[in-house]
């Protein structure tokens, strides 16, 4: 009854003069010295029952409260202050954040959060209700029952009936307790799991006991599906990550024959561009377009690869032809000066380049598993760049002449084919292609001068395990190797998975040199 | 071929010629520099090379030392072990320096000390480190696990810290992860934390697919205890983790992480507004207030030119190392080793955070703690610090065999690593 009431009191508070000056006191108090005086204030602040509290307490625990010189304290919502108590407009140029440490934080949110069990907004209810379920805390009972009373979104309701159920694991009475357990018998929560856990290590009860422990066995059941399935996606994830870093050298390597150690250094030089478009962006066009520089930032890495790629073709590459020995090393001094011009140039320390905000986060997918948003781009991208290179290759009259030059050098010049453009045209295209693979490898990892040594042994694996000269086997060796990484990855270790996954790689190379798909042909073995 | 062929002739020629433009005169005292310039520990350590020459260059403008100039003698060991003892050799036997400044990772300086020993030179380690060492050649200026992990694991055990309950141990695979988890799992053990509730978790170095651990740090955490991360992590293979965390979804006031070797130069590379709240034990950082934190600060913006670059924990540890050597040179009257060695016991240095730093006769510091909350700004916010200075301990009593273990360098020890006094009163 008294929360009910206070949740009325709550809607009425903004009208209400007769609170002000409590709320007033609370809010002052946050202001306080010591972090133990702030929880104090912030825990008086959620019992008063007033609305505006939430969104102090919301402001509080994102950091977004500061105190003014004259003791008032403001929110700060995108750049603009406004008065705590009042709502009134204010100016912020000469306030102070209020610091806060975890222990507050979280105070801070779960109070907001049970106040904000009431809000007109169901999407807030839904997660007011969820932070419950992942901290169950006795004191919210109560008001989860009341907030359930009202509530009308069927999915609310399931989340708060979660939230309920397994506050009542606790409950006293063996029926509630069985009656708990039998409400999440359908859960595929971990939070409730644990908890079922911990209530099979104290519960004394042999009937509710053999409930939990079935219970249990189901969950357990949905938990390891989901875990295959997050094993799955996360194994494509790697796969599509050495595939990006693999496609250009199938070109350079698989397809022009050349061992070039300085494909890295291409991808960390598309990171590079992203990094120099994205601070393009920062300083000549308006924040809202921030987002935009990583689809600008693809077409310009390919562009400025692509052109060093040519040029190191005519420059050096090209009187190296059939020697792969002096290739491999001249590619190799090449990949070191690349690397010291950058650290010239931007520094050694790591470049921040920002996940644009449509890149960043997950959706919650059922078990816990979260599918984040820039591996799910990178495995798109990927498929997509991979799509345009067989195409290119498969139907454009320049993948023609590629393929005959490849194939059989003095027919295709008989024929009239510029082979020497050619090359020159294909080494770009491989450099390019693993610039704009770095362009998305910056996205999760880092960009520094050395990013291209991480991906070059992972490139030369996935190209002679696919086959030499096969797009198709690329594909394949990249998914299967990032899936076997993976799968190998939550029993062995990151260690040992990646020292067991290039073991079989060689047993594997022993068996079949040509790799996966092994391209039959007189040229092979020229 | 004939361009390339003499490009390279010319860089063997510069080789060869480097050494000798730091021939000087004979009224200089020089000191090495043997920090990696190249390779992947270039980002962190050539910012200390700076912070020595910046010293270098203070103190050349004060007069200099003994009333002669200093000269910064600098080699890149280039992130190679091995270069690291050729490196040491020649600045010891060659240049003749009176001391040296270097290493960062604990395989640099594994791989130098046999070559200190055997010169008998002096080396300045300016990094935090598993422990587990004193050699008579070298002054360890970083905080040992007893100034660093023990008391941020004490944090995060208290009530502010959240009273964890479950730990996730997560590192980068060498020595100093593996040595530190090894005290931390003994210690966690003593306060009665069960071996269930400990999960550690090891990666390769620059370790970049970190989508398969964050998920398993969050299957650890959803058991409904408290849960923490204690993060030994080394490097690059950070941004990738953080950037995991934000992903996955895992707030600070969830799994908070502590981490151990990111500093504010290492989040310089990440975009901090997710990580608020994640925490990070040192002794020192940027954003606290003290006249001479703020001294240091504008004297660093001004040497590098640069009025954004950050400050951290290892180059306050160069600066006091750097400090107390030059107080021990004015003291002993030379930079003989032996007399300098014996000056630098009991020398202190006032801390840039407050308080001063002491040299232990176990060749290791006394110095505050500092728990530290990431900020938005990728600045640290402290929440926590020792009222105190702690004396690193070069053995930890966490670990038996080290447990009996007694380092001192003064009679009647006169040991790095013994069970007994090597003489008897």
């Amino acid at each position: 009854m008294k929360i009910f009431k206070l949740a009325l009191l709550a809607l009425l508070a903004v009208a209400s003069p007769a609170f002000a000056d409590d709320f007033a006191d609370a809010v002052r108090g946050l202001n306080a010295d010591g972090y133990s005086d702030k929880i104090a204030a912030a825990e008086a602040l959620a019992t008063l029952g007033d609305g505006r509290a939430a969104l102090v307490l919301d402001a509080l625990a994102d950091g977004r409260l500061y105190a003014a010189p004259d003791g008032a304290l403001l929110i700060e919502q995108a750049g603009a202050f406004t008065d705590a108590v009042t709502r009134a407009a204010a100016s912020g140029a000469e306030a102070t954040a209020i610091t806060v440490n975890n222990r507050l934080r979280g105070v801070a949110r779960g109070a907001a959060g049970r106040l904000a069990l009431f809000s007109p907004d169901p999407s807030l209810r839904k997660r007011a209700a969820e932070a419950v379920l992942a901290q169950p805390n006795p004191e919210s009972a109560e008001t989860i029952r009341t907030a359930l009373a009202r509530e009308a979104d069927a999915e609310v309701r399931q989340v708060m009936t979660l939230a309920l159920a397994t506050l009542d694991l606790a409950a006293a009475e063996p029926e509630r307790r069985k009656a708990a357990i039998v409400a999440l018998k359908g859960s595929s929560n971990p939070q409730v799991r644990g908890q079922l856990q911990r209530l099979l290590e104290i519960e004394a009860e042999p009937q509710v006991k053999a409930a939990a422990e079935k219970a249990l066995a189901d969950i357990n059941v949905r938990l390891t599906l989901v875990d295959m399935g997050a094993n799955i996606f996360q194994g494509l994830s790697l796969g599509s990550v050495l595939l990006l870093a693999a496609i250009g050298l199938a070109v350079t390597f698989g397809v022009m024959g050349v061992i070039n150690m300085a494909h890295g250094e291409m991808i960390m030089l598309g990171s590079y561009t992203a990094f120099v478009v994205q601070e393009g962006f920062r300083a000549f066009l308006p924040p809202d377009y921030i987002g935009l520089y990583l689809p600008v930032a693809v077409p310009v890495a390919f562009v400025v690869t692509f052109a060093i790629g040519v040029v190191l073709e005519r420059t050096v590459i090209r009187f190296l032809y059939g020697r792969p020995l002096e290739t491999m090393l001249a590619t190799w001094g090449i990949s070191l000066m690349l690397q010291q011009a950058v650290r010239s140039i931007f520094g050694a320390s790591n470049r921040e380049v920002a996940n644009p905000a449509w890149m960043t986060g997950g959706i919650d997918l059922a078990g816990g598993f979260t599918l984040t948003y820039n591996r799910v781009v990178i495995i798109g991208f990927c498929l997509a760049v991979l799509g345009a290179l067989a195409a290119l290759l498969r139907w454009s009259s320049f993948g023609l002449h590629m393929r005959a030059v490849t194939q059989n050098r003095p027919m295709a010049a008989a024929m009239g084919i510029p082979t020497d453009r050619i090359d020159a045209a294909t080494f770009g295209l491989g450099s390019g292609i693993a610039g704009m693979a770095g362009v998305a490898l910056s996205q999760i990892g880092n960009v520094s001068p050395n990013l291209g040594q991480t991906y070059i042994v992972d490139s030369f694996m996935v190209v002679v395990f696919g086959g030499v000269g096969s797009l198709w086997g690329t594909l394949v060796g990249a998914l299967s190797l990032g899936l076997v990484n993976k799968v190998l990855e939550p029993y062995a270790g990151a260690m040992l998975g990646k020292i067991l996954v290039l073991v079989v790689v060689i047993l594997f190379i022993q068996k079949r040199p040509r790799g996966l798909f092994a391209l039959k042909g007189r040229s092979v073995d020229s | 071929m004939t361009s390339l062929r003499a490009f390279g002739a010319g860089l063997l020629a510069a080789a060869f010629l480097l050494p000798f433009t730091a021939n000087a005169a004979e009224d200089t005292i020089k000191i090495g520099v043997l920090h990696s310039l190249s390779g992947t520990m270039a980002i962190s350590e050539t910012t200390l090379k700076d912070t020595v020459l910046m010293m270098v260059d203070d103190i050349n403008k004060k007069g200099g030392l003994l009333g002669k100039k200093v000269e910064a003698v600098v080699v890149d060991p280039a992130s190679n072990w091995p270069l690291f003892a050729e490196k040491a050799r020649e600045l010891l036997e060659k240049d003749k320096v009176a001391a040296v400044f270097g290493c960062w990772t604990s395989v640099s300086r594994k791989s130098v000390l046999p070559v200190f020993e055997q010169l008998d030179g002096l080396l300045f380690y300016p990094v935090q480190y598993e422990g587990e060492e004193s050699s008579r050649n070298v002054f360890y200026t970083g905080a040992a696990p007893n100034q660093q992990a023990i008391p941020a694991v004490d944090y995060l055990m208290s009530k502010d810290g959240g009273e964890v309950k479950r730990w996730v141990l997560a590192g980068t695979d060498y020595v100093y992860p593996r040595t530190t988890n090894k005290i931390l799992e003994a210690y966690l053990k003593s306060k009665g934390v069960k071996p269930e509730d400990i999960m550690i978790n090891y990666t390769p170095f620059g370790h970049s697919d970190w989508q398969t651990i964050v998920a398993d740090i969050k299957k650890f955490g959803s058991a409904g205890k408290k849960t923490a991360v204690v993060s030994t992590i080394n490097g690059d293979a950070n941004v990738p983790f953080y950037k995991e965390l934000a992903n996955q979804g895992i707030k600070a006031d969830q799994i908070p992480v502590v981490a151990f070797s990111v500093g504010e130069e290492e989040l310089a590379g990440i975009d901090t507004k997710n990580l608020v709240g994640h925490l990070a034990a040192w002794n020192y950082f940027e954003s606290v207030k003290a006249p001479e934190n703020d001294a240091f600060i504008k004297q660093w913006q001004t040497f590098t030119k640069n009025p954004k670059r950050v400050t951290n924990d290892p180059m306050e540890a160069t600066y006091i190392g750097f400090k107390m050597w030059t107080q021990a040179v004015q003291q002993a009257g030379t930079t003989d080793v032996d007399a300098v060695r014996q000056a630098m016991y009991g020398q202190k240095v006032k801390n840039l955070t407050g308080g001063v730093a002491v040299m232990n006769t176990n060749h290791h510091l006394s110095k505050p703690v500092l728990i530290g909350e990431i900020q938005a700004n990728g600045q640290f916010q402290t929440v926590w610090r020792t009222k105190d200075v702690i004396r690193a301990d070069a053995w930890s009593p966490y670990i038996p065999e080290s447990a009996k273990l007694k380092a001192d360098w003064t009679y009647p020890w006169v040991c790095g690593n013994c069970a007994e006094p090597k003489f008897k009163m």
